[in-house]
């Protein structure tokens, strides 16, 4: 194993952040809180409680997975773009440094990120709304396995894009639109009984139900499915990201 | 650049990430050998064929061949950054593939392109690739790296503020960050100016001086001639010749002398076959090759021998033969 180039990879990539601070942290963060403001505080005092929770707090679990998700892919989806584009990726490729190493690099440090990103958004919702954590340790299983999943997917997505619309494409495209159907702003109960169906076909709603769960006990959908779901997408990414570096795809001519 | 230290001291430490020679008695030459390689890119193009090449330890080999020939593409599979076709690459004994820790650890590449991280600084670059190279942080290598580049001044700019010609500095200091024992340099002169160019040869001799094998790729026949210990010329995917370059001087430093004949010839006679004569020109031109580099040159025999067979000719002159012109013939042949 050669930690010292995982270990640089990983710290070029938090300096990378902290440089971008702004564009990073402070972004993403406000962004989310300016959700729960209005969902949560403006909106949310015209509606009921959701299954005896208030509104803006019921939101919170939901809109940190939000940002999780994009923040995760847009992370390591640029991380590993942006050497490809400019070239230096060239010594990564020539280093004595295998795949795994390569990944566990440029993946640890985007989920690093959103893990932090998470848990900013998280203190900053407790000085609006009153929240519980029920079960922590899951709370913070979910968050780390969510945020290594869609920073591996993210991954997956800066080798493969070969322009800048297609770096934003699926995270602008598909995760957002998926991740606000996916039962953040709404118990999937409160939804018509065919929509309901069709709902559980988005893999988000799965990861926001277990997310929730672990913060009020309540679930829309088993909680040990929302976990298999996690870890069936990681295995898939996982899959995907050893098929690239078996083919050299997009790295390698 | 001063010459001090650049040096890549010989390992240590033994381990997947330091480079240590596989004890393969075989290596013990040839520290790079490269057996029937070739590379037919996705789009079809065949952009090596069946290459052979060794590349021997401590030495400066030049790569010479005309833009398109496939320096780079050779380069990069020796390298890892393309993947191998058919062939097999051993570094230090190390296959590239199979072993590909060991064979990397020992090498370090100065691409032709200039890629940088425009918002790093010089230092924060330079120590990432010691780190990327497995190699524990240590600060007073890349001091000494970046004072031998005349980096040191600079290690706090951010990268965009630098020239092109100290950003090649910058890519040659962050191949030097991890002491490779190997060190390729592709195209390293190309749209340098000349100032660099020459500080580019010092340092370049100064590393082989502390025993890292340099390979460097060139266009320049200049450059291979002013440089390098051998001299591999590679044209359309084919080494087409490898050669000592004191071995290709001394064809270089072949002279040839024509004399113009008042009486076509047949045949040279046999009493002058002592000479290396050949005919040319439908027997009209009599054509004398002769070592320039040594002190009798044989004219003046030749000159007497060719009255003695009653011999006339009209004039004469004498032409030297350039590295270039073995080029373009060689490369010329290939086609
Ligand atoms: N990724 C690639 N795909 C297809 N053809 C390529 C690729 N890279 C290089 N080539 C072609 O292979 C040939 C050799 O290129 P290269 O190795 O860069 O030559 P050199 O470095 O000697 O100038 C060129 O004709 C080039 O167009
Ligand atoms: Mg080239």
């Amino acid at each position: 194993m050669n930690w010292y180039a995982v270990r640089a990879i990983y710290r070029f990539e938090m300096a990378r952040a902290r440089r971008t601070l702004l564009q990073s942290v402070v972004s993403p963060v406000l962004t989310t809180c300016l959700y729960f403001v209005v969902f949560g505080a403006a909106i949310g005092s015209r509606i009921t409680e959701v299954e005896g929770v208030s509104y803006g707090a019921f939101i919170v679990p939901g809109l940190i997975m939000l940002m999780l998700l994009t923040q995760s892919v847009s992370n390591a989806s640029f991380a590993i773009f942006m050497p490809r584009f400019s070239g230096t990726v060239y010594e990564v490729l020539s280093a004595p440094i295998s795949h795994y190493e390569i990944v566990l690099g440029y993946v640890g440090a985007a989920a690093t990120k959103s893990v932090i990103l998470g848990l900013i958004v998280l203190a900053t919702a407790n000085l609006f709304v009153p929240l519980e954590i029920q079960h922590p340790v899951w709370m913070m299983l979910f968050l780390i396995l969510t945020a290594c999943t869609f920073s591996l997917l993210g991954f997956i997505i800066g080798i493969w894009a070969d322009n800048f619309e297609k770096l934003q494409f699926v995270p602008l495209l598909i995760i957002t639109p998926l991740a606000f159907l996916g039962g953040t702003f709404y118990s999937i109960n409160m939804l018509p009984p065919v929509w309901q169906t069709i709902t559980l076909l988005n893999p988000v709603v799965y990861l926001i139900s277990g997310f929730r769960w672990s913060f009020y006990g309540m679930a829309d959908v088993n909680v040990a499915l929302s976990l298999a779901m996690i870890l069936l997408f990681l295995g898939g990414c996982l899959t995907l990201v050893w098929w690239i570096f078996k083919t050299g795809y997009r790295l390698k001519a | 650049m001063s010459s001090s230290s650049l040096a890549a001291p010989r390992a240590t430490r033994r381990g997947d990430d330091t480079c240590v020679p596989a004890t393969d008695t075989r290596s013990a030459q040839a520290v790079v050998r490269v057996t029937g390689l070739s590379k037919r890119y996705d789009d079809g193009f065949q952009a090596l064929k069946d290459v052979d090449l060794e590349i021997r330890r401590g030495e400066i080999f030049a790569l010479l061949g005309p833009n398109g020939a496939g320096k780079t593409t050779l380069i990069s599979m020796i390298c890892g950054l393309v993947n191998l076709g058919a062939g097999q690459v051993t570094v230090d004994g190390h296959d590239v593939v199979r072993d590909f820790r060991a064979a990397r650890a020992c090498i370090g590449l100065v691409p032709q392109e200039l890629h940088t991280d425009a918002f790093e600084t010089v230092w924060s670059t330079v120590s990432f690739s010691r780190g990327l190279f497995g190699k524990p942080p240590n600060p007073a290598h890349i001091e000494r790296v970046l004072r031998d580049l005349t980096l040191w001044g600079k290690r706090n700019n951010r990268l965009l503020s630098l020239s092109g010609g100290m950003k090649r500095r910058v890519m040659i200091a962050k191949a030097l960050a991890h002491e490779p024992s190997i060190l390729f340099l592709d195209e390293p002169t190309a749209g340098v100016d000349v100032e660099l160019r020459r500080e580019m040869w010092e340092l370049v001799r100064a590393l082989r001086d502390n025993g890292v094998t340099i390979i460097l790729t060139t266009h320049y026949i200049e450059e291979a001639e002013e440089m390098a210990d051998r001299v591999g010329v590679i044209n359309g995917g084919e080494i087409i010749l490898v050669d000592e370059k004191t071995e290709l001087m001394r064809k270089l430093g072949r002279k040839q002398l024509t004399l113009h004949l008042q009486e076509p010839l047949d045949t040279v006679p046999a009493s002058l076959s002592a000479y290396s004569l050949e005919l040319a020109g439908d027997g009209h031109e009599l054509v004398y090759s002769y070592d320039a580099a040594t002190d009798s040159t044989g004219i003046a025999e030749l000159l007497t021998d060719l009255k003695a067979a009653d011999i006339r000719f009209r004039d004469l002159h004498t032409e030297q033969s350039s590295l270039e012109d073995i080029f373009v013939s060689l490369v010329r042949e290939s086609r």
